[in-house]
């Protein structure tokens, strides 16, 4: 990944916090967050909404063939949660035992490290999940 | 609208080719599609390309122009289209619509990759573009990762095994191996499948589609011209395609694409069929588990049947229905851009009962199915003997 800098940059609070949409109209939560809600677009009335920070394992994998930037990290846990408010999120697993890793296993959001551009690149934070 | 028909076809070899440059590619599969359609250079009035990612995997963009140049066709009009691995399928699209619209009689539609200039790594790096940049890739997750998301869904919904999807991977290198243009002519086993190591749980290595240089080219031509050059026109009753969100996260389901979904419905209606008349069809099997997804979405089989379905054999060549007689993405190869229109290509040999050894018997409807990303483009298209 080259020159992430505004990338990683724009969407810190999204990144950091778990900040999403929600629209006021039609009630339903997004994340990450949208300009347009796709449900009452003209009609809809988006606004920053904090997600629950918590949810269940919908689904998992365990990576060991990386991308550029996640090579030192194989394998590691991909997986998409549910978050209690119905919101799905795609995040890295950690700090996590193999076996406790399963379908419906509760989760919760930690800040951690996301990649590094590089040696002497600019580091990404973001959001991850551990299972409690 | 006009009915569009295909007039001739032509490949690449499917594989590694570090001797050839991607315009040769180009070159190689519209010169054989032009000699096989009987037209000459002049008679294309325009072109339309499908590529993915030349600009990642070789620097180069503006391929529209390239192809024109290279086959010496300037100053035709050379469009390049891209929706991730479904670009040949909506530069398929895009010709037959400049046809049937009256716009042109004769168009030239290609498809192009070449993937093995840079490293595994950066390879997929720019085939992690077509899931969703920001919010999947940035987080690490790769293609495989996002099929095995799925896959490991489809396992705990429906009881599909690892088994059932290798026996996706095994038909399809059995098919492969009777086709001359694809990349693997070694047939293999479950066990191989199952020895073959976990690139992202549980899709092993033999679950995908390979890295994959190629090209291919399809002529079309309006129907009522169309014998004109060719004795045997293939027309194509269906064109259709549907969108779907980027992010796999944001769908409401992992076990069914609600593109092909949506998709397969226009087009049985567009071409007033059911899925039980197709005799054969070219599925999106980038991995095992996306021929699963598409043989049930299609309709082929009931949701969470698909994988039994593979096991048991009734996807083998002349089986309940012929599924990826070319050897499929995962046999004949994958070259992202291209896949859409080789698919097209094969519809056309065995229509036109051209396809040798994987021919099946009685072919007189089939079908192509191509994917974009985890599922966010899907085309269909359905063709018959003129
Ligand atoms: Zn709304």
């Amino acid at each position: 990944m080259k020159n992430a800098t505004p990338l990683i940059w724009r969407n810190s609070a999204d990144r950091y916090n778990l900040l999403g949409s929600h629209c006021a109209t039609c009630g339903t939560d997004y994340f990450p967050e949208r300009v347009v809600c796709p449900k009452c677009r003209r009609k809809g009335k988006i606004e920053p909404k904090q997600m629950p920070p918590e949810g269940k394992i919908y689904s998992f994998t365990q990576v060991h063939a990386a991308p550029t930037g996640f090579e030192h990290e194989t394998p590691y846990y991909i997986a998409i949660i549910e978050l209690a408010n119905g919101v799905k999120v795609l995040t890295q697993l950690v700090d996590s035992p193999d076996e406790k890793i399963k379908i419906g296993a509760t989760a919760r959001m930690c800040f951690r490290r996301v990649f590094e551009e590089g040696d002497e690149g600019i580091i990404a934070y973001g959001f991850k999940f551990k299972v409690v | 609208m006009r009915s569009v028909s295909i007039i001739g076809v032509g490949l690449t070899k499917f594989g590694e080719h570090w001797e050839t440059s991607f315009r040769e590619l180009i070159a190689e599969a519209a010169g054989k599609a032009i000699a096989d359609a009987k037209v000459e250079g002049k008679d294309v009035q325009a072109i339309f390309g499908g590529c993915m990612a030349s600009g990642r995997l070789i620097g180069q963009e503006h391929i529209g122009a390239l192809i024109a140049d290279q086959l010496g066709m300037t100053p035709v009009p050379s469009t390049r289209l891209e929706a991730a691995c479904a670009s040949g399928g909506v530069a398929l699209r895009a010709g037959i619509m400049a046809v049937a619209s009256g716009t042109y009689d004769v168009v030239a539609v290609g498809g192009v990759e070449k993937m093995t200039e840079v490293s595994t790594e950066e390879a997929a790096t720019a085939l992690g573009g077509a899931g969703d940049q920001e919010w999947e890739l940035f987080n690490g997750a790769t293609f495989p990762a996002l099929y095995a998301l799925m896959a490991r869904r489809h396992m705990l919904e429906y009881g599909t095994t690892e088994e059932q999807l290798a026996a996706c991977a095994v038909k399809n290198h059995a098919n492969a191996a009777n086709n001359e243009y694809a990349q693997f002519h070694r047939e293999i086993t479950v066990e191989d499948v199952m020895d073959s190591g976990y690139i992202a749980t549980p899709l092993k290595l033999l679950d995908c589609s390979p890295l994959t240089d190629g090209a291919a080219t399809v002529i079309l031509c309006s129907s009522d011209k169309a014998k004109k050059f060719c004795e045997a026109p293939v027309e194509i009753i269906s064109s259709v395609q549907a969108s779907d969100s980027l992010a796999l996260s944001q769908r409401s389901t992992l076990t069914a694409m609600r593109a092909t979904q949506e998709a397969a419905k226009l087009a049985y209606a567009q071409a007033k069929i059911t899925p039980k008349d197709v005799d054969f069809a070219e599925v999106h099997d980038c991995f095992t588990i996306a021929e699963v997804l598409a043989i049930e979405d299609l309709g082929f089989f009931p949701k969470g049947k698909g994988g039994k379905a593979a096991q048991d054999g009734e996807t083998a060549l002349n089986a309940k229905v012929s599924i990826n007689t070319s050897g499929g993405l995962k046999g004949k190869g994958h070259p992202v851009g291209a896949t859409g229109v080789a698919q097209a290509v094969e519809a056309t040999l065995q229509l036109q009962q051209r396809a040798g050894k994987r021919q099946v018997s009685n072919a007189e409807l089939g079908l192509t199915h191509n994917v974009g990303g985890s599922g966010a483009t899907c085309t269909i298209h359905v063709y018959k003997r003129l």
